[in-house]
């Protein structure tokens, strides 16, 4: 089975959620859309405080080619436009709104045909309707869609990975809309002109294997690519990370500092491909987004299609609730996500998961010094040597650092997971990563 | 309701500094066990004093240094077993108690303490004893003299082998009846614990088979007993306990190679071209210096960029 070298295997963790179907939560009263939910540039609000807007109404943007415009996600009327927190961790620029009685869903007027559709008008739609990778990095998708014409794209790798623990929201997308997944990555295919698409799915995700390559057999005839193909990977942490699938499914190896294109490869998540999907055959923008609300501290964990700008405590409430012992509340997965302090923060572009974890499963480690052991090194799917990396910037080396490969990190976090030590490897290397941008 | 903040990732494996020490002490149980049988009483107070020395000197040295207290990670009681396993069971008590607290200040907290550390605090010890006292760290007890059998002193295979052309069945090699340090004696109780290591994943096989093999392959070009060399001496204790210290060895397999390579020519040379009969310890010593350098020139290679 195809994979890339080291990495981890941490425990999945997705029972609990990945029989449940994707259900719709209803209109909530109030949504909070931060005008930052992007890699790259905020958007500058197009709306003020006492506005009328209906949803799928565009109410940020900016002039900047890499960012996402934001949309309303509910019908009803601006109540503020001020900094609010955002579950990344700092306070956004946002725009509340709270809903009307009467909400007037977007009308899908423009049923457009997969032949009729030229490169550039895919990009425009995708950049209108604010699309951005939904896997979790929420880069803005038109600028992958916009390849340099020196580079040439010769394959889409569509990501159904899924890698980190408890999360099953692509699992479920790729089950119950299989047909989107292929169709929003011939429109990828088509915009970059490239001419194979190739699905990687973790391995222990065989019915959404199964249906993805149902739909690839009875594909109709518009649009057929050469090689459309679902590979099943082996399961293993960070096996969705765009550098390892690539790596893994092509034997293709990203530079450092370079980008898949440098290697003739444009990556997109699953979910981004039924938005992408919804975006140029219907006109409708990212308003909302499957999320994963599972953890031992979650009542009853559900896989939810959530409106952009729902807080967690709404999203919670319509899960049961939390339990008494809930302890810790990420957005995220466990090996990656964003510790809340609060349930007041919005859904974002690029919330795939809700966790709460119960105290039991919360455990404050104390640190040790390093003994060398080597397990990062081992672990680590960049081959980097996590220890040096971490002792270098926390020593303010930060030109050894450097020299150690300090900036090619991808935060994954393999090399925390398996310290006997305890180490703070991840932070460490963040805070070098910054003090060498501030000295840049 | 307030919510716990700390960084990602927020699951960790089960993997822990003390628990690995711990593990480590379990694995050298057998050979403990062993030493204890074949030595008697002189044996489990000489390992009891190793320990509990080297634990208070910890301790005492954590306070002098202000640091905080390390006791409890464990580490500083696996030195001090480690040390007793591999000194003569005839030697004086006061002796250990001398080697251990050595291994601890001068061998481990002046560097740093746990992790800083460039040599095997256990072996770092045994160094002191073997210059400090030699004859008594060359004064071997006869296996069971405890029972009272007429013999009270024997040399080890090793000595044996080289000063006086004696050779020692494979059989009591294996089983440990024979003349030599505390915990070393009995290869099948050292690879019961060895294995134990290797499975819980605790050692990375590549050093133990990289010195064994090393040992093995030279002794047949030099025309000595591959078997003989393996299984006599502390090879085993060596290869399986101390070559794979985390602190003082490679953290990359290619420097596991040539660690275990290297200290794998050093036995031979110190065993059969020097005056004393066993070289692991000088061995294992001489490679932990060249650790740093190996790290630093085994470097893998980043993904994405060029070697």
């Amino acid at each position: 089975m195809k994979t890339f070298a080291k990495g981890i295997h941490p425990e999945y963790c997705k029972d609990r959620t990945k029989n449940s179907k994707i259900v719709e939560l209803a209109i909530p009263l109030k949504v909070i859309i931060p005008l930052h939910q992007n890699l790259g540039a905020s958007c500058e609000p197009l709306v003020k405080v006492g506005d009328e807007v209906s949803e799928g109404q565009k109410i940020g943007e900016t002039s900047k080619f890499v960012s996402a415009p934001v949309h309303a996600s509910i019908s009803g009327k601006v109540t503020r436009i001020e900094k609010l927190p955002h579950p990344c961790g700092v306070n956004v620029l946002s725009v509340v709104i709270e809903a009307h009685n009467v909400q007037c869903p977007i009308s899908n007027v423009q049923l457009k045909k997969f032949d009729d559709i030229d490169p550039e008008e895919i990009r425009q739609s995708v950049k209108e309707a604010g699309i951005v990778g939904l896997g979790g990095a929420a880069f803005p998708t038109h600028v992958k869609l916009s390849p340099p014409k020196d580079k040439k794209i010769d394959t889409i790798l569509v990501n159904g990975c899924e890698c980190e623990p408890y999360i099953t929201a692509d699992h479920r997308i790729m089950l119950e809309r299989a047909e989107d997944v292929v169709k929003g990555a011939k429109l990828v295919a088509k915009a970059c002109n490239a001419g194979r698409i190739i699905f990687g799915v973790e391995e222990n995700k065989k019915d959404a294997t199964k249906a993805l390559r149902e739909v690839l057999r009875h594909e109709p005839e518009e649009g057929i690519y050469d090689g459309m193909e679902v590979i099943t990977l082996e399961t293993k942490y960070p096996q969705g990370g765009e550098k390892m699938l690539i790596k893994a499914m092509l034997e293709r190896e990203v530079p450092s500092g370079g980008l898949p294109l440098d290697v003739g490869v444009v990556v997109a998540n699953v979910g981004s491909c039924v938005a992408i999907s919804e975006a140029v055959f219907k006109g409708i923008p990212l308003t909302k987004r499957v999320v994963t609300v599972t953890g031992s501290g979650i009542r009853e964990p559900k896989n939810l299609l959530v409106r952009i700008g729902t807080t967690f405590k709404e999203i919670v409430d319509q899960c049961g609730g939390l339990t008494d012992d809930a302890y810790k509340v990420i957005m995220g997965g466990p090996m990656m996500g964003v510790a809340q302090y609060t349930l007041e923060v919005p859904v974002v572009k690029a919330t795939s998961c809700i966790l709460v974890l119960a105290k039991k499963d919360v455990k404050e480690e104390k640190v040790y010094p390093c003994i060398k052991c080597g397990r990062c090194a081992r672990s680590c799917p960049m081959s980097l040597v996590p220890t040096r990396l971490a002792a270098y910037a926390n020593a303010a080396k930060f030109s050894d650092f450097d020299e150690w490969g300090g900036q090619d990190c991808m935060e994954c976090g393999c090399c925390v997971y398996v310290c006997p030590a305890k180490i703070p490897i991840v932070q460490l290397v963040k805070l070098g990563k910054l003090k060498l941008r501030q000295m840049k | 309701m307030s919510f716990l903040l700390s960084p990602a990732p927020h699951v960790r494996d089960n993997k822990s500094v003390p628990g690995v020490m711990c593990v480590v002490m379990i694995a050298l149980l057998p050979a403990t066990i062993g030493g204890i049988y074949f030595f008697g009483l002189q044996a489990a107070i000489l390992i009891a004093l190793s320990v509990v020395s080297a634990v208070v000197t910890e301790f005492v040295m954590n306070k002098m240094m202000k640091r905080e207290v390390s006791i409890m990670d464990g580490s500083a009681a696996l030195t001090g077993l480690l040390l007793a396993l591999c000194v003569s069971p005839a030697l004086p008590y006061y002796q250990v108690v001398f080697g251990s607290i050595f291994a601890i200040i001068i061998g481990k907290q002046l560097f740093g303490g746990l992790g800083f550390n460039v040599f095997n605090p256990a072996l770092v010890g045994r160094a002191f004893l073997a210059a400090a006292f030699p004859v008594h760290m060359t004064t071997w007890l006869a296996p069971f003299a405890y029972r009272g059998l007429d013999a009270v002193t024997q040399a080890t295979p090793l000595a044996a082998m080289k000063f006086s052309q004696q050779t020692t069945s494979y059989v009591s090699l294996l089983y440990g009846n024979v003349g030599g340090c505390i915990g070393e004696t009995s290869v099948v109780l050292l690879l019961l614990g060895g294995l134990f290591l290797l499975t819980k994943g605790i050692i990375n096989w590549r050093i133990s088979f990289s010195y064994l093999g090393t040992v093995a392959v030279l002794s047949v070009l030099f025309g000595a007993d591959p078997i003989f060399h393996l299984l006599a001496g502390g090879l085993m204790l060596g290869a399986f306990f101390m070559a794979t210290d985390y602190v003082t060895s490679p953290i990359t397999d290619k420097g596991m190679w040539i660690f275990g390579i290297g200290a794998g020519v050093l036995v031979v040379i110190i065993r059969l071209f020097s005056g004393l009969p066993e070289g692991v310890m000088y061995s294992i010593l001489f490679m932990n210096a060249f650790v740093p350098l190996i790290n630093r020139y085994t470097r893998p290679r980043i993904f994405g960029r060029r070697g």
